[in-house]
């Protein structure tokens, strides 16, 4: 075994997800929007979540925190262990709220509007300090300061006393990494970082945050709908598609072996350089996303799945490493690597 | 649930309209022998009161068409052709809205002078200036619209086929403003009626009434409670009906 | 933000122009002729013409415009055609009762209805929420007058615990207060109906934004998210609004002083429309626009100096 190898066989599990489902109750009907998904983060690492809008990305994220609005949402099933903590789904929410914000953050996609306009930027960082470390008003005050240098803005002395509207996008999403990251946590969820931001902003946060996770020692979560940025962030990957992974694996895996069709029409969807003289279209995976309302029976990839066969549409695979080819740590939740159920 | 709600006020507010007339006049001291009472005059009070629902009515309604009309077309000139005229237009309703609606109120009724039509006129002439904002605004966020370019486009004759394609937009924000300004309109003539302005004595209005009644307050309270009721229930129903429309268009657009 | 004021100030003068303006127009153009009105019917013809003349009504339009003016920059309203008494003194007498009322029922009125509107946000859709809609909106459907006369009925009439009319004879505090209970809570209880069905709304509003959901993540409790997050965001409309609330009020205060027969400017304007006491009015008039736009102006320097985002633009 290399040492990477090595190295990589011995990082420690920070984060296990098993089977966590979480449904919405509403006037039309149960929505379940996480439905059994399991994934693993190890310490150290960036898992990134894939998946186009309303795969049910963001409120795995948010089920991790215990933030989903309760009526209608509820985690209905699963588990969460947090090293060293245990299963959060069996925290009462005063220990959640020690969690929150401590051992894990959050960031979400839109800075525009995520900070408090009312209240300075320093303030709100030294809110978070506050919360969770027994300090004075001006030693938070000034770790908030710090915070922000560490983030790369400029004159924090004074940008602290701003009000949000007084700082372009990418400036806040800076000031939400630095809430984020001031108390060290172990584990930060990105959801949708650089989304709303400028192409060219974008580059500098995704740095940012490679940078941060070196120097605090923080684990991410990124979830993302964009490949590009998963190539360049995270060591492994799940692919999620109408509420479930569809594929699992290591991110350089994913990229040159992938094996689900979803999998493999989303990386034909990235629109690449022509070569000279090559005609090429646009890949499109032909459908739309199921409503979660009216998901096929079976596999709920099968009415866009152009290798769709008879399994498919009467049983939903699980997720498993695929029985019939070699592979390199990867499980797929399809028929065509598994085997299906005997009549 | 709320829609249900306003369903049953309706009904029962449309009784009231039907013209009961002349049961009035039968000279008996004050007995509780009819239903709500009578007045010293020996008048049956449900009677009058049922005769005051046609004033408050006509006026509420009479009123909120006449402001309708007038305020939403100068909300939609105003929007429409900009410029100094339309800045104008929206200052001058800008001030009239400054001064508290009884205030304006009073005051026109001075120019006017009393009597049910002028009263009419006069409320009308108050609520113009909701209507005209109102307009104004919808107009404006409508102006830039795609159907209104295009229309424009077509070269669509200047302003008289525009307001076929503006107001239908706009007549639906209007509308389900209405009912509650119609609530607004009925409080105001209630209290001009019961300031002694507005429409003469011999004529029931709820609110003379009340102003009548109170004067025996002690030893007849019937004479001004019921009145008073009614008017408080009347504007309740249309308060109803508008917010129930209100909060009908609301989720349908989120839907 | 000096700017802001000063523009704002500016904007005032044209606005005074056509308020005055319009006032001027409103008396003169009312139907009536006010020596007739004084003198009565029978009045002979040079008499009436003395009035007239004294009064000022035979000179053309515009010079009594002028005059109009300049009398009221030198501050000088008149005397009341109906009892001869100067206009500015009945006036300076009546406004800080109007005031006193005003000031009280605002005082009421938010103070019960911003926490209760509060409250019925948080606890939207239960049963504390449905009993506060459905009180605040017989709240805003009652008129000022009823609700007095139904106060009047049962807190002194039946229960004898306030007096019904009029102010303290004895001008002592707590006689002044005994006789402003009622009608401040008269017409403070209607203010705070529509305060609280603002209230409810903004809060809504505002807990659905974005960064309650950033302060959650943040592990702050649920009370400080609420109090400080999101109420802090939640003033600002909701201050702009309870100034148009105040004007209401100023409107509503002249039922009000009727129904419980306390000296002040609604009951001086009512007089004087009865009367046609024209000099009277038109002094009334502008008063209660001037409380109107004084009103509007401190509104938006409070909004600026709170809203940090037009202070610091």
């Amino acid at each position: 075994m290399s040492q990477t190898q090595l190295a990589e066989k011995n990082k420690s599990l920070l984060l296990d997800v098993e089977e966590l489902s979480t449904h919405f109750f509403t006037e039309e009907g149960i929505v379940r929007a996480v439905d059994r998904v399991s994934l693993r983060l190890s310490e150290g690492d960036t898992l990134g979540i894939v998946g186009e809008s309303g795969c049910g990305k963001s409120v795995t994220a948010l089920s991790i925190l215990s933030l989903i609005p309760d009526p209608p949402g509820k985690i209905v099933g699963g588990k969460i262990t947090l090293t060293g903590r245990g299963d959060l789904t069996k925290l009462t929410e005063a220990e959640m709220r020690k969690i929150r914000g401590n051992e894990i953050s959050m960031i979400f996609q839109e800075p525009m509007t995520s900070l408090n306009p009312v209240i300075r930027v320093g303030s709100q960082i030294a809110e978070a300090i506050s919360l969770h470390q027994s300090v004075t008003k001006r030693n938070a005050l000034e770790q908030a300061i710090e915070m922000l240098k560490l983030v790369g803005i400029s004159s924090p002395e004074r940008r602290a006393k701003d009000y949000p509207h007084l700082l372009s996008g990418g400036m806040r999403q800076r000031v939400m990494i630095a809430m984020a990251l001031c108390c060290k946590p172990k584990l930060l969820i990105a959801d949708e970082p650089t989304t709303a931001l400028d192409v060219t902003i974008q580059a500098q946060i995704l740095e940012l945050m490679n940078k941060l996770k070196q120097e605090v020692g923080t684990s991410i979560i990124l979830i993302t709908h964009n490949m590009g940025v998963v190539a360049k962030m995270a060591q492994k990957v799940c692919v999620m598609y109408a509420g479930v992974v569809v594929e699992s694996a290591d991110m350089p895996v994913l990229f040159s072996d992938p094996i689900h069709p979803y999998t493999l029409g989303l990386l034909k969807s990235i629109p690449r350089k022509k070569r000279a003289g090559q005609k090429t279209r646009l890949h499109t995976i032909p459908g739309v996303v199921p409503g979660l309302l009216n998901l096929p029976k079976g596999c709920r990839f099968s009415d866009r799945c152009y290798r769709v066969h008879e399994p498919c549409r009467r049983w939903e695979p699980p997720l498993a490493p695929p029985e019939n080819r070699p592979h390199n740590g990867q499980h797929v939740r399809c028929w065509l690597y598994l085997t299906p159920p005997k009549e | 649930m709320v829609i249900i709600f306003v369903a049953l006020f309706a009904s029962w507010l449309s009784p009231y309209d039907p013209i009961e007339q002349n049961v009035r006049s039968r000279l008996q001291p004050p007995q509780i022998q009819h239903p709500l009472g009578t007045d010293s005059f020996g008048r049956d009070v449900l009677s009058r009161i049922i005769w005051g629902s046609r004033i408050s009515l006509s006026v509420g309604v009479g009123s909120i068409l006449f402001g309708m009309i007038l305020g939403s077309t100068l909300g939609m000139v105003a929007a429409y052709r900009g410029g100094k005229i339309g800045e104008f237009i929206m200052r001058f309703m800008d001030i009239l809205m400054c001064f508290p609606t009884e205030i304006l109120a009073i005051m026109v009724l001075v120019v006017l002078g009393s009597g049910l039509e002028k009263l009419i006129l006069t409320i009308g002439t108050v609520m113009t200036p909701r209507f005209a904002r109102l307009a104004f605004a919808s107009t404006l966020s409508v102006k830039e619209r795609e159907f209104v370019l295009a229309a424009k486009a077509i070269g669509a004759k200047h302003s008289r086929i525009l307001f076929k394609h503006i107001l239908p937009s706009i007549f639906g924000e209007i509308m389900v403003i209405s009912s509650l300004w119609i609530a607004t309109a009925i409080r105001v003539e209630a209290n001009m009626s019961f300031l002694g302005l507005g429409v003469s004595p011999p004529t029931p209005t709820w609110g003379n009434m009340v102003l009548t009644g109170v004067a025996q307050l002690t030893n007849a309270p019937w004479l001004s409670l019921f009145p008073g009721l009614a008017i408080t229930l009347a504007i309740l129903s249309f308060n109803l009906i508008g917010d129930g429309m209100r909060d009908a268009m609301d989720p349908k657009l989120q839907g | 933000m000096l700017r802001l004021l000063l523009r704002r100030l500016l904007l005032l003068v044209p606005t005074i122009l056509v308020v005055v303006t319009l006032v001027f127009i409103m008396v003169r153009v009312a139907p009536g002729d006010p020596a007739i009105a004084i003198l009565g019917d029978y009045a002979t013809k040079d008499s009436l013409e003395a009035l007239r003349e004294k009064m000022g009504f035979n000179v053309p339009l515009w010079l009594q415009y002028l005059r109009f003016l300049s009398n009221i920059f030198r501050g000088d309203l008149g005397v009341s055609m109906l009892n001869n008494n100067p206009v500015k003194a009945q006036l300076l007498y009546a406004l800080p009762y109007t005031l006193e009322l005003t000031i009280s029922s605002m005082i009421v009125g938010v103070l019960l209805g911003l926490p209760f509107g509060i409250l019925t946000a948080l606890r939207r859709n239960r049963w504390a929420d449905y009993v506060g809609r459905i009180v605040s909106l017989a709240g805003i459907s009652i008129p000022s007058f009823y609700l007095g006369i139904l106060m009047i009925f049962v807190f002194s009439v039946k229960l004898g615990l306030f007096p019904v009319m009029g102010i303290s004879r004895s001008g002592d505090l707590l006689g002044r207060l005994n006789h402003l209970v009622l009608p401040a809570f008269t017409m403070g209880l209607i203010l705070t109906s529509y305060i609280m069905r603002v209230s409810r709304s903004t809060m809504l509003n505002v807990l659905k934004e974005d960064y309650i959901r950033t302060a959650k993540a943040k592990g702050l409790n649920n009370v400080i998210v609420v109090y400080k997050h999101a109420l802090l965001n939640a003033l600002i409309p909701i201050i702009s609004v309870t100034s148009i609330y105040f004007i209401v009020i100023i409107g509503a205060s002249v039922m009000v002083e009727i129904v419980f027969s306390r000296p002040g400017l609604g009951k001086l304007m009512v007089l004087a429309m009865k009367q046609r006491d024209y000099v009277m009015l038109q002094s009334i008039m502008l008063v209660y626009a001037a409380l109107a736009m004084m009103i509007n102006l401190a509104t938006d320097l409070i909004y600026g100096l709170v809203d940090p985002r037009i202070k610091y633009k």
